[in-house]
């Protein structure tokens, strides 16, 4: 049943019509998103302008996140099942969940700098983004490493090890005081984030989210073709 | 329907995580005075020994409390429980203002009086256009 599944996903995944769909969306996605984001979208009252980095920064990290959480996921069922598709799902999900990362970090700087008033602050929500960063970068690093078998196993356990860095980055900013604002947005309550900045918000994440699916599908069709030629065969 | 293989692999994770947030928790809660970016006036006052290390406070700019003397500047933070009196010689960062967030990083002269080194501005969860935050005083 399941390898029912994952053969039909397999074929879908690789085919260039679903991905050329994909390209077509992020394009949509990304124009519109920016000039709502650049344009449309006002001025905050207290930072102006600098709101507009926002649009970047939280859909970034929250993009970067999501990967991070799939792959740990996927590292169970690698795991506990051996299932070989979930390796290369996982290992082809993890270069766009690491640039978010990166983006998001260098985006918060730079937003830091004229709102706060520094670039950088040992605060639990920048630290444990910064933890997740280097569980990203461990992960990448031990599939560079290792040969194929250890690697699918060490990188699995990095993976399911790091999640549990990712509810601490979550309540970090409810658990312990922290220069970074809480949340704006909760499934309980109200947003904190006016109607006219939700909307590139959102589109602005769907077009990330659009690309990181992107760079996932180039991605996963190179390790399939490394399978199948072996000589370059990693798994 | 598993295997023996199988279950103790499931056994192993679950070993492997429970052990590692167990010792995660154990650091943070040990290292909490460490691990929060700044201490609110109040748990200032209620701290029964001296505070001589560099630390942060945090809290809101009182209103009207920022003056300005020979080139220093000087404001109340408050928790709305606890106040401190803080001076500072520097620039402020723009977003500094009047019951909004500001985290000081300095000295204890006492209990009252913390002499600062660093001013950082904290801003809020809240985000909106200057038109809506207009029509909400309004009301």
């Amino acid at each position: 049943m399941l390898s029912i599944i994952t053969e039909k996903t397999k074929k879908i995944l690789i085919s260039p019509k679903f991905r050329n769909l994909i390209f077509i969306l992020f394009i949509i996605f990304l124009s519109v998103g920016l000039f709502e984001a650049l344009i449309l979208s006002p001025q905050d009252y207290l930072q102006s302008d600098s709101v507009r980095i926002m649009y970047v920064h939280v859909p970034s990290a929250w993009i970067s996140l999501g990967i991070f959480s799939m792959i740990a996921f996927l590292s169970l069922g690698v795991i506990i099942s051996k299932n070989k598709n979930f390796v290369l799902i996982s290992k082809s999900l993890a270069p766009s969940g690491f640039i978010f990362n990166l983006i998001a970090l260098v985006t918060g700087s730079i937003w830091g700098k004229p709102t706060w008033g520094t670039w950088w602050a040992w605060d639990p929500r920048i630290t444990s983004m910064l933890v997740l960063f280097l569980f990203y970068f461990l992960y990448l690093l031990s599939w560079k490493l290792f040969e194929k078998n250890k690697a699918v196993k060490i990188s699995s356990y990095i993976s399911i090890i790091g999640v549990i860095n990712v509810p601490i980055i979550k309540y970090s900013v409810d658990w312990w005081a922290t220069l970074h604002q809480p949340s704006s947005i909760n499934v309980l309550s109200e947003s904190t984030i006016h109607s006219s900045m939700l909307i590139p918000l959102f589109l602005m994440t769907a077009a990330f989210a659009l690309f990181s699916m992107l760079i996932f599908l180039m991605k996963y069709n190179v390790e399939l073709i490394k399978v199948k030629n072996k000589g370059l065969n990693r798994i | 329907m598993y295997g023996k293989k199988v279950r103790l692999r499931i056994l192993f994770i679950i070993s492997v995580l429970t052990t590692i947030i167990l010792s995660i928790y154990i650091i943070l809660k040990l290292l909490e005075d460490d691990v929060v970016y700044f201490k609110s006036p109040t748990e200032i006052k209620q701290s029964s020994e001296n505070i001589t290390k560099k630390i942060r406070v945090g809290g809101m700019v009182k209103k009207n409390s920022i003056t300005l003397d020979n080139e220093k500047i000087l404001f109340v933070i408050t928790d709305f429980k606890s106040e401190i009196n803080v001076i500072f010689a520097g620039t402020v960062p723009n977003l500094f203002q009047e019951e909004k967030g500001v985290v000081a990083e300095g000295f204890l002269e006492d209990k009252n009086l913390f002499i600062a080194d660093k001013i950082l501005a904290k801003h809020d969860e809240n985000y909106m256009p200057p038109e809506v935050k207009e029509s909400m005083e309004q009301k």
